[in-house]
């Protein structure tokens, strides 16, 4: 009799996603070679994570923003709003530099739903930045210094009635609703229920149920997207994301001067509120790649980076709740992949603690030969082509590059080449000579 | 409560820091003595920054103290404090990029060294620039950039100094994120800062300071 998933342990959930990413449903491969090509992508960068077999060769996976349009020729507004043209400019780039692992096209993100909640959390273009930037949070205190007893109380409400109506200006009037957990009985229900009949407060769900509808308008083409790269042989590299609950307190809710003082102020409430949110971060991540069926999980990670914290707050602050995320992913049999962005030099012997080839981290500015020295043995790593060399270096400078990385960090597997961070505006010269040169030279014999 | 308004500060200890700056005004003492005391102790934080004693959230706590500070002390002012200043200094994010948190840190170290710094804010034109340096002969030009994107306007940013026949009046200095060595020579600035403190000493190299 088949277990049940619960009864699975880690490592053979961990069996069970990659066998799910490898396998994926509903699939036609357009050829034999598709099909083939797909297994080896999805087996190379899986046999670079579990450190139990050197790869076929180091697999190349660029972390890709904004890139691809601005490779098509198309602008950064014309992404985020035009969604032929995103899936165009994407599917040019796979099938014109052919990377080990694709990403989706959800990074530019669905402008028109940002514009009918007339979202305050970001820029984006024609709204705030120009149509040939790339959109960037406007950091803010949207949870004040006194506010945490709330979210620690009740997150959801907190997000629902609270944080949502500040970021975006169209859900204002969800701060009239009263707590759903309200509603307990019959002679408890009509009262809770009152504000929703309120005019200003049907207009909000109005402009979320429009949200909706285009969200899922652009979610369906995410989908089509990730169905065509797949049957063409390009794997979709993620399967969810979370973040680090020190990053999502500090990027968008107090901000990075509020929980740089909070550390200081209120270290208590901040330690409180980073374990309230430590099980919603887990199942973010876990439902996402459930769903998807793909067991990478991205972590974007900030304010760890070196100089942001000393040592000792990132110990108190930062890696007990973040350790606590990557086991819980760990668990349900799923990679975290964290993107660290900055430095990590410091960090290295404090995130050593973690299990055996379960984990991805990919670097920016961080060292790498030490990076290999000291998680080798226990952790893939990868990044660290540093994105200046990709925006205005020269093809022999990127290649350079790449050989001093596969000698050192791609000694003996556990490797995957990567950009130190997100591309966008590169020379389509130099990441092509990324990707073909640790193609060529990444071999392993 | 007793002790010296420099060292309290400096170790980042608030409570004390504003009882001592408190009991000091009820005393009668100078304001303007309590905040040049609290601007030395601000040096003392960048001098441990600098010695990677203190990061960056030392940095941003040592600033808000040192606002308390002026908060309370300002309004007992009789005479406009007559700061000797090192030099004048123009900070902004370039065209493009609205990020604010590193800039500001600079502008707040640069300002509590001694330096004048005229903040232009983020997503700054090459005009801008171009406009201040005349309006207010600053020698030195800092540019701020988080964003990759930055790099080109950083580069058109100086260009257009250049073109304004300004670029031997001022000495460039550029920072943020990924900005390196490389960064420096595609945009032809003068040098580049890995953090505030790094700006600071430039700034003040450039002046003649020590």
């Amino acid at each position: 009799m088949q277990k049940k998933w619960e009864e699975l342990s880690p490592e053979e959930k961990s069996e069970e996603m990659f066998k799910s990413w490898l396998s994926p449903k509903d699939v036609k491969f357009v050829s034999p070679e598709a099909e083939k090509a797909y297994k080896e992508r999805i087996t190379r960068i899986k046999d670079a994570i579990q450190l139990k077999k050197v790869p076929d060769r180091v697999p190349v996976v660029p972390f890709i923003g904004f890139f691809p349009g601005f490779y098509a020729g198309i602008t950064p507004e014309e992404a985020m709003y035009d969604y032929d043209k995103l899936y165009m400019a994407f599917k040019k780039y796979a099938l014109d530099f052919k990377p080990d692992a694709q990403i989706g096209i959800f990074q530019p993100g669905p402008a028109k739903v940002f514009e009918i909640l007339d979202y305050r959390l970001y820029a984006w273009p024609g709204h705030g930045v120009s149509p040939y930037h790339t959109y960037q949070c406007i950091e803010g205190e949207y949870v004040k210094a006194d506010e945490y007893d709330a979210l620690i109380q009740d997150p959801s409400d907190f997000f629902e009635r609270v944080y949502l109506p500040r970021v975006f200006a169209a859900l204002e009037p969800f701060t009239k609703l009263l707590p759903l957990t309200s509603i307990i009985e019959l002679p408890f229900t009509g009262g809770n229920l009152v504000p929703y009949g309120r005019q200003d407060v049907q207009a909000a769900f109005g402009a979320l149920l429009e949200a909706g509808r285009e969200a899922f308008r652009w979610g369906e083409i995410l989908d089509e997207f990730d169905k065509e790269m797949t049957e063409s042989g390009f794997p979709n590299l993620l399967g969810g994301a979370t973040k680090a609950p020190f990053d999502i307190i500090g990027d968008t809710l107090r901000g990075t001067r509020g929980i740089m003082l909070d550390m200081y102020r209120q270290p208590d409430k901040l330690l409180e509120a980073l374990e309230a949110i430590t099980p919603l971060a887990i199942k973010m991540g876990v439902s996402a790649a459930k769903t998807a069926g793909r067991p990478i999980v991205f972590m974007p990670l900030h304010k760890g980076a070196d100089g942001f914290l000393s040592n000792e707050q990132y110990k108190t602050f930062y890696w007990p709740t973040f350790r606590k995320v990557l086991m819980g992913l760990i668990d349900e049999g799923l990679v975290p992949f964290s993107y660290v962005e900055g430095g990590y030099n410091s960090r290295l012997e404090i995130i050593k603690d973690l299990p055996r080839g379960k984990v991805i981290w990919s670097f920016d500015l961080t060292d790498m030969a030490k990076a290999k020295e000291i998680l080798g043995n226990t952790a893939c790593i990868g990044g660290n082509m540093p994105i200046v060399l990709l925006n205005i270096g020269t093809v022999e400078g990127v290649k350079d590059y790449g050989k001093k990385l596969v000698d050192t960090v791609g000694k003996d597997g556990g490797f995957i080449m990567s950009s130190g961070a997100v591309i966008d505006e590169a020379k389509p010269e130099n990441v092509k000579a990324m990707i073909d040169f640790t193609k060529e030279y990444g071999v392993y014999k | 409560m007793s002790g010296d308004l420099v060292s309290v500060l400096a170790d980042l200890k608030e409570k004390e820091a504003l009882e001592i700056a408190q009991n000091r005004l009820a005393a009668g003492d100078d304001p303007l003595s309590i905040l040049d005391d609290a601007r030395r102790a601000l040096e003392t934080v960048g001098k441990r920054f600098e010695n990677s004693e203190y990061f960056i959230p030392d940095l941003i706590y040592s600033g808000e103290i040192l606002k308390e500070i002026s908060d309370m002390v300002k309004p007992k002012l009789t005479r406009a404090a007559e700061v000797k200043r090192l030099g004048k200094v123009i900070m902004g994010t370039v065209a493009g990029d609205i990020h604010d948190i590193g800039k500001d840190i600079v502008v707040f170290m640069l300002d509590v060294n001694g330096f004048e710094v005229y903040d232009l804010g983020v997503d700054v034109t090459a005009q801008k620039f171009v406009d201040r340096i005349k309006e207010t002969n600053a020698g030195i030009v800092g540019l701020s950039g988080f964003l990759t994107l930055a790099f080109d306007s950083m580069k058109e940013t100086v260009a257009a100094i250049t073109n304004a026949g300004l670029r031997d009046k001022v000495k460039i200095m550029i920072g943020g994120g990924q900005i390196d060595e490389e960064v420096r020579k595609y945009t032809r600035a003068d040098a580049y800062g890995r953090d505030a403190m790094a700006g600071v000493s430039l700034a003040k190299e450039w002046v003649g300071s020590k």
